[in-house]
C-alpha cells in the first residue's frame, strides 16, 4: 500500500474550532442529566495515617445531603480490581530483561489507611455541590498519623516504614538492561565522568480539571459515563470488572476534553466512585474536581535521580554508559514499568554507545502516584544523558557540539539497532537522521559565531550560554487500533475511532487521512471518537500514537471502503471497476465526464429498501484495523541561547531552536502547534514548575499561585524547523510528534545555563532554574576555593 | 441560607435569579443560566478560563459573587458572535490555530476584547499583557497572540474608513 497523497500534508484549518471558539464545546462539566446529584470527596489531610473511625451521621442529617459513603459502604464495589492501565511487561521484555514488578490493585476509597495527602476517604452526595462541600466539613475522621516516607532515600532505608504493608520493602520495580561488556569499556576508557542528576516532580495540569457524570440506564441495566479521560475504553474495562455488569450495558464517552498530557491517561478512583454511586442511588451523579483537589489527587510525573557514568576515549568517542536511577513512584506504582522502562530505552538516545548497563529502581513514598505525563520517562533520560555529555565535553576540553557530532547517529549508520529491547520487547531500531537534525540546530542557533560573542560579553560581565540536546522518541505503542468508515446517503463520510482527542485535532487530521484514502472531500468527513458505544474496543490517546496507529487504521479502512465503493459503483453503472475512480466525493467514469455519481448517491442506491445485498456486505461501510509491525522513532535536536543575570539570578532565553523529524507531516499547522505547545510545557518545567513536598508529605506548591505555569509574557523567540525523513515503518510514513516538543527542553536549557556559568565554577544538576536556585548555586561556587571551582 | 433576588443583563438580555449570597458569578452563568462556554480551571483567580466582561471590563467570574453582578451588564462567550457570524477575534483563533483543546479559548477571547477599543495601537507586547492573566497549557501562546492580532486587524479594517470590510472566510 502506498501512502495517499493530495490532502495529506496540507495546512488545513481545524474542523473542531468553530464550536469551541463560540463557547459551544461540550466538556464533561457542561453535560447535565435530569435529576442529577452532586458529589464531593473528602480527602486525607495526612500523607500517612491509620483511619481509626469515620463518623458521618451529622453530615448525613444535613438538609440536601442524600447520603455519605465510605469504603465500608461500598463493599465489594470498593475493589480491589486490577488496574487496566497497569500493563504487565511484554513477553519479549520479560525474556531479555526479566524485570521485577510488584502488581498494583485499585481501590475506590481508602480503607483503613491513607498513603498520600489528598487520598479519597469518603464521598458526600447531595442535591447541590455547595451543600455537598458544606457536608464534608461535618464528617469526623479519627486519624492516627504514621511515619511519613518522604523521599527515595527514606524509602530505601533499612527498616523504613512500608508504604504498602503487604510488601517486604518499598521497592515497586527493579530491572537491569545491558548491552556489551560495559566494565571492559570503562577499563579501556581514557576518561570517565560521573554525574548525579535529578529530575524534579512536576505535573502538566490541563486547564480543565477532571470530571465524571454517570447516568443509570434502566433499559440496559447498566449506565452511561462521561469522563474527561484520554482512555474511555480502559475506564470501560475497569467498570465492567468492578461493577460485574456486561460491558455492552456500559457506555463510556470522552466528550470534549480540555487537555490531557497524560494526567488523564489513567483510571482514577473518582471515575469508578461516581458510577458506583449512581447505580447505588438509581440517579445520575456528577463530580468535577477543584484545582486544589487536582493537585493532590491527579497523577504527578518525572521525579527521578540518576547516577550516570560515561566512559570515553580522549577524542570524545563514547565507549560505555552506566546509569543507576531511582524513580519516586509516590504511593502507588500505578503504571508499572511505563516510565522507568521508557527512561532506560531512551537513555542512549541517538548516540552510538557500544556498551550499556542501566539499572532502574522504582520505590514508593507517601506522595501522589507518579505516572506518564507528556514525554513519559523520555525527558528524564535526555536530561541525564545530555547532562553527562556536557560534563564529558568540559572534562575533555571539547565543545559540546563536537562531542555530540562524534557520537550521534547519522545517515551512514541507518537503520541503527540500539541493541536493547524496546518496551514492547522488540528491537529498538532508529531510522531518523539525528545528525542532520543536530546540524540544522547548530546552523539555526548561530553556533559558529557564538563563542566569540560569548567571550566578548563575558568581559562586559554578561553571561551567555549555549545548550544542545538531541532526542529520539519511540512513539505509537500498539499493538493495533481499528477504524470504522461509512458513507451515509447524505454524502457524509463518518469515521469512527476509539482514541479521543484532548486538543490534538483528530477531527481534522483523521478526516484528511480518510479523504485522501477514500477520495472523499475533507469537509464531508466527520470523525467520531472516544465513545465505547460507537466503537467498543480500543485503547486511547497516549504515547504519541494516534496519527500512527489510528491514522493508519483510518487509511486502511478508507482504502478498503474505496474498493467496495468501486465494486458497487461498477455494478450500478454497468462498467468495469478499472474504469472508475473516486475524486472529491464523486465516482468518475474514465472518459465519460459527468457519467458518474456521488458517494451519497451510491450509498442511497445500494441501501436497504432500495438496493441489493451484495457479496461485500451491507451498505458502504468497512471496519478494519492496523497493527504496527514495530515502533517508529522520531528524532530531533533542540538548541538555545540563554543569558543569566548573575546579580538577580534571572535566566532569559534569547533564542530557542527546535528541529524535529517525525517523518511525513499530515497537517503541518497541527504538528507545529503540538511542537510549540510541548516546547512551552518544557520551558515551564525547566524554569518554573516544581511540586515541592515537605518532610510531612504535604504538597507546598499545590495551587497555580505556587506552581508557576508559563504565561503569555514568558515566551522566547522560537525557530521551528522540520525534517521529513522517509520511513518504511508504516504506510502513512508518519512518526509520533505529540510528546516530542517537551522531551529535550530541560536538558537544553540547563545545558545552556551551565555553559553560561562555567567561568564562575557553577553547575546545575537539577531544575527548575529558578532565581533562588541560581543565586544559591552562585553563592556556593563563590564560597569554594578557586582551584576547586575549575575542576570538573 | 438566605437568598436574594438579582437581575443581571447577560449578553444584552435581563436574566433574573434568586441566589444564595455565596453563589459565584461563574456558577450563576454556568449552572443557573446554562451558559457553559465560561469555564472553570482553578480556584485561585489564576487561570482566567472563567473570564467574562462585566460592564465592558474583563473579570474573572470565579472571583465575583453573583449578587455583585446585580443590575450590571455581563458578556459571555455566547454573546460574542453575531448570530452564526463569528466575531473577528473568534475568526482569528480559527485562522491562526490559536486553540487546541479550546478550554481556555473563551476566556482568552474575552480578555482580549478591550484591545478592540484602539486596535491600531496594539503591539505584540500589549496583546501578551492583555492575556497574561489567562493560562493556556496547549498552544504555547504564540498562536493565541497571532490570533488576537488577526482579529484586531480584521476588526479595524471593518471599522476603518478607507479599507473595505474583511469578510471572514466561512469555517
Amino acid at each position: 500500500m502506498t501512502a495517499p497523497a493530495g490532502i495529506i500534508g496540507q495546512r488545513l484549518k481545524r474542523v473542531e474550532d468553530r464550536r469551541l471558539v463560540m463557547g459551544g464545546g461540550a466538556y464533561v462539566d457542561d453535560i447535565h442529566v435530569a435529576g442529577e446529584l452532586h458529589l464531593a470527596v473528602l480527602r486525607s489531610p495526612f500523607a500517612h495515617a491509620r483511619i481509626n473511625s469515620i463518623a458521618a451521621e451529622r453530615a448525613r442529617q444535613m438538609p440536601g445531603v442524600v447520603n455519605v459513603f465510605t469504603a465500608a459502604d461500598l463493599g465489594a464495589r470498593n475493589g480491589p480490581i486490577p488496574s487496566p492501565v497497569w500493563a504487565p511487561p511484554a513477553l519479549g521484555l520479560v525474556e531479555r530483561v526479566a524485570p521485577f514488578l510488584q502488581p498494583e490493585l485499585m481501590h475506590v476509597l481508602a480503607r483503613d489507611r491513607v498513603r498520600h495527602a489528598g487520598e479519597a476517604i469518603a464521598a458526600v452526595v447531595a442535591t447541590d455541590r455547595y451543600v455537598a462541600e458544606d457536608a464534608l466539613a461535618e464528617i469526623e475522621v479519627d486519624y492516627e498519623p504514621l511515619t511519613v516516607v518522604s523521599d527515595i532515600d527514606a524509602a530505601l532505608e533499612p527498616g523504613a516504614p512500608l508504604v504498602n504493608e503487604d510488601w517486604p520493602d518499598n521497592v515497586a520495580a527493579r530491572f537491569v538492561v545491558e548491552k556489551g561488556d560495559v566494565d571492559a569499556a570503562f577499563r579501556a576508557a581514557d576518561r570517565v565522568v560521573t554525574a548525579r542528576l535529578t529530575i524534579p516532580r512536576s505535573t502538566l495540569t490541563p486547564i480543565e480539571n477532571r470530571g465524571v457524570v454517570a447516568e443509570p440506564d434502566r433499559r440496559s441495566g447498566g449506565l452511561t459515563v462521561w469522563s474527561s479521560t484520554q482512555q474511555p475504553h480502559y475506564l470501560h474495562r475497569a467498570l465492567e470488572e468492578l461493577l460485574g455488569i456486561p460491558g455492552d450495558a456500559i457506555r463510556v464517552v470522552a466528550p470534549d476534553v480540555g487537555g490531557g498530557f497524560g494526567v488523564k491517561s489513567m483510571v482514577y478512583p473518582e471515575e469508578l466512585l461516581v458510577p458506583v454511586l449512581a447505580l447505588a442511588l438509581g440517579r445520575a451523579v456528577r463530580w468535577t474536581d477543584t484545582r486544589r483537589e487536582n493537585f493532590v489527587s491527579a497523577v504527578h510525573s518525572r521525579d527521578q535521580r540518576h547516577d550516570i557514568e560515561l566512559a570515553l576515549r580522549a577524542d570524545g568517542t563514547l565507549l560505555g554508559l552506566r546509569d543507576r536511577f531511582v524513580v519516586d513512584a509516590g504511593c502507588s506504582n500505578i503504571e508499572g514499568l511505563v516510565c522507568p522502562y521508557n527512561t532506560a530505552a531512551h537513555l542512549p538516545g541517538p548516540y552510538r554507545i557500544p556498551a550499556l548497563r542501566i539499572e532502574s529502581l522504582t520505590v514508593l513514598t507517601n506522595k501522589v502516584p507518579n505516572a506518564a505525563h507528556r514525554g513519559a520517562g523520555r525527558p528524564e533520560a535526555v536530561f541525564a544523558l545530555e547532562g553527562a555529555l556536557d560534563v564529558a565535553a568540559e572534562a575533555l576540553g571539547l565543545d559540546g557540539v563536537e562531542l555530540r557530532r562524534r557520537n550521534i547517529v547519522g545517515p551512514a549508520d541507518l537503520p541503527y539497532d540500539v541493541g536493547i529491547p524496546y518496551r514492547d520487547g522488540k528491537p529498538l531500531v532508529l531510522d531518523g537522521d539525528s545528525l542532520g537534525c543536530l546540524e540544522d540546530a547548530v546552523e539555526a542557533i548561530g553556533w559558529s559565531g557564538f563563542r566569540a560573542r560569548q567571550d566578548e560579553l563575558r568581559l562586559a560581565g554578561r553571561y551567555l550560554g549555549l545548550g544542545f540536546a538531541s532526542y529520539i522518541e519511540g512513539s505509537g505503542i500498539g499493538p493495533y487500533e481499528s477504524a470504522h468508515v461509512r458513507v451515509h446517503p447524505s454524502g457524509r463520510v463518518v469515521v469512527t475511532v476509539a482514541a479521543p482527542s484532548q486538543g490534538q485535532g483528530h477531527e481534522t487530521t483523521l478526516a484528511q487521512i480518510c479523504a485522501a484514502s477514500l477520495g472523499a472531500r475533507v469537509q464531508d468527513v466527520r470523525v467520531i471518537q472516544g465513545d465505547t458505544a460507537a466503537l467498543p474496543f480500543g485503547t486511547g490517546t497516549f504515547d504519541s500514537r494516534t496519527a500512527i496507529v489510528v491514522g493508519n487504521a483510518v487509511a486502511v479502512a478508507s482504502a478498503q471502503l474505496k474498493e467496495k465503493v468501486l465494486a458497487a459503483a461498477a455494478d450500478a453503472l454497468e462498467v468495469s471497476p478499472l474504469d472508475l475512480d473516486v475524486v472529491d466525493g464523486r465516482i468518475e467514469v474514465a472518459g465519460s465526464p459527468g457519467a458518474g455519481l456521488t458517494l451519497g448517491q451510491l450509498a442511497t442506491r445500494i441501501g436497504p429498501g432500495t438496493g441489493r445485498l451484495g457479496a461485500a456486505g451491507p451498505g458502504l461501510e468497512v471496519h478494519s484495523g492496523y497493527e504496527l509491525p514495530s515502533i517508529p522513532f522520531s528524532t530531533g535536536a533542540h538548541a538555545c541561547i540563554v543569558e543569566v543575570d548573575t546579580e538577580t539570578g534571572e535566566v532569559r532565553i534569547e533564542h530557542y531552536v527546535v528541529v524535529h523529524d517525525s517523518g511525513r507531516l499530515i497537517n503541518p499547522l497541527i504538528v507545529e502547534g503540538q511542537l510549540m505547545g510541548g516546547l512551552v510545557q518544557g520551558l515551564g518545567g525547566a524554569l518554573l514548575e516544581e511540586l515541592v513536598y515537605d518532610e510531612d508529605g504535604q504538597l507546598r506548591s499545590g495551587t497555580f499561585m505556587d506552581y508557576g505555569l508559563p504565561r503569555s509574557t514568558d515566551i522566547p523567540r522560537v525557530t521551528l524547523l522540520h525534517r521529513e525523513s522517509a520511513t518504511a515503518s508504516n504506510p502513512l510514513q508518519v512518526k509520533g510528534v505529540g510528546e516530542s516538543g517537551v522531551i529535550p527542553v530541560a536538558a537544553a536549557v540547563v545545558g545552556a545555563v551551565n555553559d553560561a556559568l562555567r567561568p564562575l565554577g557553577a553547575r546545575l544538576a537539577t531544575y527548575p532554574v529558578t532565581v533562588d536556585r541560581v543565586l544559591t548555586l552562585l553563592a556556593d561556587a563563590a564560597a569554594r576555593p578557586v582551584a576547586e571551582r575549575v575542576a570538573v | 441560607m438566605h437568598e436574594l433576588p438579582i437581575t443581571v443583563r447577560v449578553n444584552g438580555s435581563p436574566r433574573e435569579a434568586v441566589v444564595e449570597p455565596r453563589l459565584l458569578l461563574v456558577h450563576l452563568l454556568r449552572d443557573v443560566f446554562g451558559l457553559t462556554g465560561t469555564h472553570i480551571g482553578c480556584d485561585t483567580t489564576s487561570c482566567g478560563a472563567c473570564t467574562v466582561l462585566v460592564d465592558g471590563r474583563p473579570v474573572k467570574s470565579c472571583t465575583m459573587f453573583a449578587v455583585q453582578a446585580d443590575d450590571l451588564d455581563v458578556m459571555t462567550i455566547e454573546g460574542v458572535a453575531d448570530g452564526e457570524r463569528l466575531h473577528p477575534l473568534q475568526q482569528g483563533f480559527y485562522e491562526e490555530h490559536g486553540l487546541q483543546c479550546g478550554f481556555c479559548t473563551p476566556g482568552m477571547i474575552l480578555a482580549a476584547m478591550p484591545l478592540l477599543e484602539e486596535p491600531a495601537a496594539v503591539d505584540d507586547h500589549a496583546v501578551r499583557r492583555a492575556i497574561s492573566g489567562n493560562l493556556c497549557r496547549c498552544t504555547g501562546y504564540d498562536n493565541i497572540v497571532r490570533a488576537i492580532q488577526w482579529g484586531l486587524r480584521a476588526a479595524s479594517q471593518a471599522d476603518g474608513p478607507r479599507t473595505p470590510p474583511a469578510e471572514p472566510q466561512a469555517l
